[in-house]
């Protein structure tokens, strides 16, 4: 499958030209509210009609404004999950879930993925906003689409709501085999779904490339913020231990984190965020940082403040460290140094820590 | 003013008014929806002419809009007499007197109806469609559903407005009896007659008991409906 985007278009005062293409996977929008990410997937989806552009989904031309073609809305099999889910008030549960669907062979199977089985014959008014969140999802997949929209979902829960939901739609990523375009101003959901990451910035594609490439990029670290960036690391789950650890390997070797879900051989995508790296040149003794890996800097950007951005190798993998300059300069950090990346355990979140 | 109960004369006034409004109420009833639909969500040049011309019974004298009527429906008028060759005759019938009330009821409904229309959240609508919905399926199963408490309201409206219309109606379709003498005419004709003021007050108390009953029933569905649409 692929999503061919090329639209241009003058917004009010924000004057939107983007172009990229979306694989498999998940492709997520990534920029600050305001950037134009939701009129990108509104013209995707067909709500919105730009001045120029060209829309090309697994070969079928749904907009082409230089042809005077485009597509309607209800006939370019495109499911959107609305950031406030949009839930007919009408209708309950399993009716809203079924409004786009052939028939009901599918409702099972979906609403088991999603957990609202039990839903199906409330209304919407009394649901919770996670469940409204989820049961968007579901009608958005009954309907059999050809690509899925979701204009930040999550962004009305509260966080502990997201956690909840985040499993789900790794799931939907994973299962469902379905193509995704996913629209967040949120590094974690991000650094959690995406595979393929578009940022936008006022209106421009400003870097798209694949999301463990985009993240670990250290010039790019000031467009997630300081504070947010970090790479995110495949592992796998080697063993749970009695003391609440669990063993997870990577590439350069083994990772001890705070108990994970799952079972072993599960694949994993640990976020570790840069700010939470150390960097010591000698493998450090007798000290209470768990996981120690070598590895090598590839990069280095010096950012605005007192702040340096160090990118790492490790193993196969890249990661990112935040360490001030006065540090890169004491260690000489340069690329090609060899050293060793400190991660305290508990520095990774579990909701850093997402099925891969 | 011996009698309480009203009188087979009476009787039939009431019948005709409730015949009239009825009809008037339904056959205007999907022009109505259809008129509010393209008010609220239409944007074409015209549309604030367009608006203008709904609601002009409204605040014309409804001598006048009867007037219109009768040049326009009459059998020596152009139109008329097309119409009287396939058989649909307004002029100095019950039909015309429905038409009448419909007309004069029409602004009302329309009114009642588009805003209820205007209420309906276009992001449902743009959700349906994304969901494979054709604008038709949108409006019968998204739009309409949750406009239903402001159709109710206008149709309600409308009826109430037919069931009290006059002026059209008389100067339209004058005032025969059992033919065009609804509720109102009959009260008014046996105001004109001396001792006909008991029949009147009679036909005063059924009106009222009507449209007293009217609004609570609407009330009441509209409640009902409003209880529906909020899940």
């Amino acid at each position: 499958m692929s999503l061919s985007v090329d639209i241009a278009t003058r917004l009010g005062a924000l004057d939107l030209a983007v172009a990229f293409d979306a694989p498999e996977g998940v492709t997520a929008l990534f920029g600050r509210s305001g950037a134009g990410k939701t009129s990108v997937v509104n013209a995707v989806a067909g709500l919105l009609h730009p001045d120029r552009g060209r829309v090309v989904l697994n070969g079928r031309v749904l907009l082409d404004r230089a042809k005077g073609l485009s597509v309607p809305v209800h006939r370019r099999r495109i499911g959107y999950v609305f950031q406030d889910a949009r839930l007919f008030p009408h209708l309950r549960v399993r009716a809203n879930l079924l409004y786009g669907a052939k028939d009901d062979a599918r409702l099972g199977p979906i609403c088991d993925l999603l957990g609202i089985a039990g839903l199906q014959e409330r209304r919407p008014g009394a649901l919770s906003g996670g469940e409204k969140a989820r049961v968007a999802i579901g009608r958005a997949l009954l309907s059999g689409p050809e690509l899925l929209v979701m204009d930040e979902p999550l962004a009305a829960l509260d966080q502990d709501r997201r956690q909840d939901i985040l499993p789900y739609l790794e799931r939907l990523r994973d299962e469902a085999g379905l193509p995704i375009l996913y629209v967040s101003h949120a590094v974690e959901e991000i650094a959690r779904l995406a595979t393929t990451l578009v940022l936008i910035e006022e209106g421009r594609v400003l870097r798209s490339g694949p999301a463990a490439a985009l993240l670990s990029a250290p010039d790019l670290a000031p467009v997630f913020g300081p504070r947010m960036a970090g790479a995110v690391l495949p592992g796998r789950i080697v063993a749970h231990h009695a003391d609440g650890l669990t063993e997870v390997a990577v590439s350069a070797g083994r990772l001890f984190l705070p108990a994970v879900a799952g079972a072993g051989g599960q694949p994993l995508r640990i976020r570790i965020a840069a700010q939470d790296v150390m960097i010591a040149l000698d493998r450090p003794e007798r000290v209470s940082a768990l996981n120690i890996l070598p590895a090598t800097v590839t990069a280095l950007h010096q950012g605005q403040g007192p702040g340096v951005m160090v990118q790492l190798s490790a193993g196969e993998d890249l990661l990112l460290a935040r360490v001030t300059r006065r540090s890169a300069e004491a260690l000489g950090l340069v690329p090609g140094r060899a050293c060793h990346v400190v991660l305290k355990s508990v520095a990774v979140a579990p909701g850093g820590v997402g099925q891969g | 003013m011996t009698t309480v109960w009203p009188g087979p004369e009476e009787w039939a006034a009431v019948l005709l008014s409730l015949k009239v409004a009825f009809w008037a109420t339904l056959v205007s009833l999907p022009f109505g929806i259809g008129m509010a639909l393209l008010l609220a969500r239409g944007r074409f040049p015209g549309l604030g002419l367009l608006n203008v011309a709904v609601h002009l019974p409204l605040v014309l004298p409804p001598v006048v809009v009867g007037y219109l009527l009768l040049l326009a429906l009459s059998p020596a008028a152009p139109l008329g007499s097309a119409l009287a060759s396939v058989g649909v005759v307004f002029a100095f019938r019950w039909t015309g007197a429905a038409l009448a009330a419909a007309v004069m009821g029409f602004p009302l409904m329309v009114r009642a109806i588009r805003l209820a229309i205007e209420a309906v959240d276009p992001g449902l609508e743009q959700a349906a469609a994304t969901l494979g919905a054709s604008r038709l399926r949108v409006f019968a199963t998204v739009t309409l559903p949750l406009a239903l408490p402001g159709v109710l309201a206008g149709a309600v409206l409308a009826f109430a407005k037919a069931m009290g219309e006059f002026g059209a109606t008389i100067t339209f379709v004058s005032n025969i009896p059992g033919e065009t003498r609804t509720l109102p005419s009959a009260i008014y004709a046996f105001l004109q007659q001396p001792g006909g003021d008991g029949a009147a007050l009679r036909l005063v108390v059924v009106s009222v008991a009507v449209a007293v009953l009217a609004v609570l029933a609407s009330e009441w569905l509209a409640r009902r409906m409003m209880r529906r649409a909020r899940g």
